[in-house]
């Protein structure tokens, strides 16, 4: 009896430290993660701008909205076009990089800091300084083409550049992140399995391609996704560079969803947009999960 | 992270001279006097820093230097001018006091918060532990772009109905809505329940309270995971700039990346200028980073170590 009654005192007095130790950090959560998430749900389905006061609602109208606006057709496919890119591009920079600097060389820590620096730019200062070297008038890159003979480009001016330019400006951005990635996880192979390699009569080469890529297949994963989700978010450097321009061409979806939010004030229709992007990046994820699995050595 | 960079290329080496043991003069002329791989790592360096590079002598031309084609590459004299015209024009101390402030402050807010509510989630059984948690969860997958127009909504209401500091266009609209985060909970709660359980439960028998056990000896031995968690916060606080573009509109309010961005917009073509600015608005963090280094890295590799 008087254990029970002990054990139940401590049961009531662990329920209350639970409460009170979790409260203030779930009501931040409650109030500005999981009602906005349902709030913007509703918002979907309701004719909502400022410019009437009520909201009524409009079943999927906003919905049905998107799936014939031009604009949101193009700011999809310039999304696809910029993630597909970016992500292989970026892991390919962060690869080389992560590989170079896995030695013992002299200056390395310096290699490594310059590297890292990038993390380090806020995406803001990394797109003025990338439209400032890509300016068409005064830009140094024209002047670096030029001395092999290649004439002036518009660039982020251009329809048909501007996407990639800003493509060339986030890789820079993120290298430094996915090098520190590859670089911790071609620390942890150990020594044995690329001596053993080594010794069986692979060169280099074959050793990095059945040795050491597999067994960076779960860092390859991770980057993968991560960059994804990030490049599918894209906003900052299109807002700054070209605010969606020339002609639409840089319009991307968060840029978009941007513009009828708080341009346009029209935030049933852009609630309609982020759940739109909120499954795109979902099913994106899921797919990558499943293929990455198929690719993906873990050794523990 | 350092101590472990023992590499491959020793080894190869070791194997590869062991092999050619008897290679003829002839070969070994070719031999350089320092590691061929720095004939790769020198140009990627160049690249990575070019940006930097430029972005620092284009802050100290004339403007009719930087009006230039073909760019001068070399300025003649150095017109550090351009910084205190630079200030003049926006106030980027401001901008940094701000920033400083809103980082700071969610941090510290993130450590203690996510401390508290990640440890009752590792370690206390109460009532509506797990629906709490999987809420918290689903938030984590949800992206910024879904929540920030009620965001901007609930923010407005605050400022008006409750308290003006965290409302729309004051800093505080840039701590509240990040002083927890779901992240931190999560991470934090992973890594508590790694801990062993035999120090809690001594203490507890010496009749130790919840919060002192927490505090004196949880904590502590979390110190890794606090310093990851408040280098990853300060990064993505110091770095956020949808929020405070919807957020923010007085100038006196304006964190570093929005002041730099509206800064941008205001001297679009004076690029000395603006490359002045961008320099001070990056140099602050980058001397932060420089001094912490080993702790982003880490961090940062922590997350992708910890994903895989």
């Amino acid at each position: 009896m008087a254990v029970s009654a002990a054990r139940r005192r401590m049961a009531a007095s662990e329920q209350l430290a639970g409460w009170a130790f979790v409260t203030p950090g779930v009501a931040v959560i409650m109030l500005f993660g999981a009602v906005p998430i349902a709030w913007s749900a509703v918002m979907s389905f309701q004719r909502n701008n400022l410019v009437s006061p009520s909201t009524p609602l409009a079943g999927l109208k906003n919905y049905r909205q998107m799936v014939h606006d031009p604009i949101v057709a193009q700011a999809i496919q310039h999304t696809l076009v910029y993630t597909a890119l970016f992500v292989p591009g970026t892991m390919l920079a962060g690869l080389f990089l992560a590989v170079a600097m896995n030695r013992k060389v002299r200056f390395i820590s310096l290699y490594r800091t310059a590297a890292y620096a990038t993390m380090a730019i806020s995406t803001i200062s990394e797109a003025i300084v990338f439209i400032w070297l890509f300016d068409p008038s005064y830009g140094i890159a024209n002047y670096l083409l030029g001395l092999i003979g290649v004439p002036p480009q518009q660039f982020l001016n251009s329809p048909s550049q501007a996407l990639y330019v800003i493509v060339v400006m986030t890789v820079w951005g993120w290298t430094g992140f996915a090098t520190i990635i590859y670089l911790a996880a071609l620390q942890g192979i150990p020594q044995t399995l690329l001596e053993a390699a080594a010794i069986d009569g692979a060169g280099p080469w074959r050793t990095f391609r059945r040795v050491t890529l597999p067994l960076l297949s779960p860092a390859s994963l991770f980057l993968a996704v991560w960059l994804t989700i990030n490049a599918l978010q894209l906003f900052d450097e299109v807002y700054l560079s070209t605010q969606g321009g020339p002609l639409n061409a840089t319009t991307v979806l968060v840029y978009y969803l941007y513009d009828q939010a708080f341009q346009q004030f029209n935030f049933g229709y852009a609630s309609a947009i982020a759940y739109f992007l909120f499954l795109v990046i979902i099913v994106i994820t899921a797919i990558q999960f499943r293929v990455g699995r198929r690719f993906t050595y873990y050794r523990s | 992270m350092t101590a472990t960079s023992a590499t491959s290329a020793p080894a190869r080496g070791a194997v590869r001279a062991s092999a050619s043991g008897g290679v003829s003069p002839a070969r070994r002329r070719w031999r350089l006097p320092f590691s061929p791989w720095h004939l790769v790592l020198v140009p990627a360096t160049l690249v990575l820093i070019f940006p930097f590079v430029w972005l620092l002598v284009t802050s100290v031309e004339t403007p009719s230097e930087a009006l230039h084609f073909p760019p001068v590459l070399v300025p003649h004299t150095l017109r550090f001018a351009n910084y205190p015209d630079a200030l003049n024009s926006a106030p980027f101390g401001r901008f940094f006091l701000n920033s400083a402030v809103v980082a700071v402050a969610t941090v510290l807010s993130n450590l203690v918060l996510c401390s508290l509510a990640g440890y009752a989630f590792a370690r206390f059984r109460f009532l509506g532990r797990g629906a709490l948690f999987a809420v918290i969860m689903a938030t984590l997958m949800v992206p910024f772009q879904v929540t920030m127009i009620p965001q901007f909504i609930i923010t407005k209401w605050l400022g008006v109905h409750v308290l003006a500091a965290v409302g729309i266009d004051h800093i505080g609209a840039l701590i509240l809505p990040n002083a927890a985060t779901a992240f931190g909970i999560f991470f934090l709660r992973q890594f508590f329940r790694t801990l062993p359980l035999e120090y809690e439960e001594s203490a507890r028998v010496d009749g130790a309270s919840r919060l002192t056990i927490l505090v004196r000896i949880v904590l502590p031995l979390a110190t890794p995971a606090l310093a990851t968690l408040a280098a990853l916060t300060f990064l993505d606080s110091w770095n956020n700039f949808l929020w405070p573009l919807i957020a923010i509109t007085s100038t006196n309010q304006m964190t570093l990346p929005l002041g730099l961005a509206t800064f941008q917009g205001a001297h679009s073509t004076e690029w000395p200028l603006l490359m002045a600015g961008n320099v001070m608005s990056l140099v602050p963090m980058l001397v932060i980073f420089f001094v912490a280094q080993r702790y982003f890295v880490r961090s940062v590799a922590a997350t992708g170590l910890a994903g895989t």
